[in-house]
């Protein structure tokens, strides 16, 4: 099995359009959720959300660019941008025709959807653009990096809701640990911020209308965000050879299905999941210094996934940091785990652990230390991303300071 | 048909059971209605009258409308009912 280690990142979300200034707002515990501003805004209930601001596609892409790119594909090429120029990786011969891109979406190109549907039916058009189909498909993302950056290896999309980035980054990660791909270019995207994505979500009655307050004992719900995640996930050894530099490394991952409920999170789906990511890494809890939690803001979740690693880790529970920067950016859905990745990143290189912002009050149900509201310095060696889905899909990666 | 007779109607047909056997007294978990067959009968309902009902499935207990039983479903949906202008 050869070892993976990631030498690109790059994202773009409510905090930030790059790493560095996501980052920053992370060490910072800045809050990227606001006004949502969109068409038909004030038909929601929901009215607050963490949507990516000062982000111009004209002149960042051409005319022919934009009636192919929606907008989670216009974010995924901009993360995809930056993680490729910092890792330095030039895919050429055989190592364009290994590597691939595997991405996460829940739901692709809700945006033109929206766009398209309100053309055809309220306004009584009976002619859409002739790219509506490659402009909203799922993969969309991830063919067009493939494209940008001639990976000709395995690509394709994963959709688990909003596990899908953990999903795709695991799959990512295997594919290179067996060695069926020298690199790949993993992570994910979500854009659903416009009438029709969040009115969608507004019906389940679990979102927030004032704030994301993870843990807190007074949270009331999710609050959506935007965004996306992207990394070079690479082979050691080829890493070394081009003297790339190294974030960390990636060192196991699992995947569970509660096969309970389609939206009840499920204590022992999460459990197997963690205690699953350890084992594949060969990792004892007791090392675990950080686990960036899935951490909603609801009241099913939070306590659901507190009792999950409490029943994993034992009394070294009490003992590891866990954090939920959605407070921050907001939950991006199926580009989640991507962005969230980037925390656990920050911990093993940097010693600096993302806060839990917004936490108010205890919650006896949620008695960890969820490092609330200020960020904290820590040496961590190893690093859990948790990713539990709507339809009970669970999938957590395991990371390690290099 | 009375707001108690339409609202009966509805949270029998969620529960799959006659009208007759949803009495005022019965909570919903009487009826084995879980939360997410919960925020459908409030979907219904709200479509029913026209009302929109302020829950949140985070806080059911601090939402201004009671749902300890049918009775006070009934009670916060004539409320609202009666509100609307």
């Amino acid at each position: 099995m050869k070892r993976v280690v990631i030498t690109g990142a790059g994202t773009i979300n409510a905090l930030g359009h790059c790493v560095a200034d996501t980052l920053e707002a992370m060490r910072e515990g800045r809050c990227g959720i606001g006004e949502l501003e969109f068409r038909d805004v004030d038909r929601l209930a929901i009215k607050i959300g963490g949507q990516v601001r000062g982000f111009e596609a004209e002149g960042r892409f051409n005319r022919q660019q934009m009636t192919l790119y929606d907008r989670f594909t216009q974010f995924t090429l901009t993360a995809a941008k930056e993680a490729i120029d910092q890792s330095g990786i030039e895919f050429h011969g055989d190592l364009a025709a290994r590597s691939g891109v595997v991405l996460g979406t829940a739901g692709g190109g809700v945006s033109t959807w929206d766009d398209n549907y309100r053309s055809v039916y309220e306004d009584g058009k009976n002619r859409v653009h002739p790219f509506v189909v490659p402009k909203l498909m799922n993969n969309a993302a991830a063919s067009h990096v493939s494209m940008e950056y001639n990976l000709k290896g395995p690509s394709f999309t994963v959709s688990t809701a909003c596990a899908s980035s953990n999903h795709a980054m695991a799959l990512a990660f295997s594919m290179v640990r067996s060695g069926a791909a020298p690199a790949m270019v993993t992570g994910g995207s979500e854009s659903m911020l416009c009438f029709g994505g969040v009115k969608a979500w507004e019906g389940l009655r679990v979102m927030s209308k004032d704030a994301c307050r993870p843990f807190s004992g007074n949270r009331n719900g999710m609050v959506q965000g935007e965004g996306a995640g992207i990394f070079v996930f690479e082979e050691y050894d080829h890493a070394r050879a081009r003297g790339a530099n190294i974030l960390c490394e990636v060192v196991g991952f699992a995947m569970s299905s509660d096969a309970a409920d389609i939206v009840m999170p499920s204590k022992q789906g999460a459990a197997r999941a963690m205690s699953g990511a350890l084992a594949d890494a060969g990792i004892n809890p007791d090392q675990v210094g950080y686990i960036n939690a899935h951490g909603t803001g609801t009241a099913a979740n939070d306590k659901t996934e507190c009792a999950a690693v409490a029943g994993v880790f034992g009394t070294h529970a009490d003992t590891l940091m866990i954090s939920s920067t959605k407070s921050m950016h907001g939950h991006l859905i199926g580009g989640t785990g991507a962005v969230e990745l980037l925390a656990c990143i920050m911990a093993l290189r940097d010693g600096i652990i993302a806060p839990t912002i917004g936490y108010e009050e205890a919650d006896p149900e949620c008695a960890l230390d969820v490092v609330p509201n200020e960020a904290r310095e820590a040496d961590v060696d190893v690093a859990l991303t948790n990713a539990f889905a709507f339809g009970g899909l669970n999938a957590v990666l395991a990371l390690r300071k290099v | 048909m009375s707001i108690s007779n339409r609202v009966i109607a509805i949270i029998a047909e969620q529960a799959v059971l006659e009208p007759s056997d949803v009495t005022p007294e019965s909570t919903l978990e009487d009826l084995g209605i879980d939360s997410l067959g919960l925020v459908e009968s409030i979907f219904a309902i709200e479509e029913e009258f026209d009302i929109t009902i302020p829950f949140n499935a985070n806080e059911p207990e601090a939402s201004d409308f009671d749902i300890s039983n049918v009775a006070a479903i009934i009670a916060g949906i004539e409320k609202l009912v009666s509100e609307k202008v």
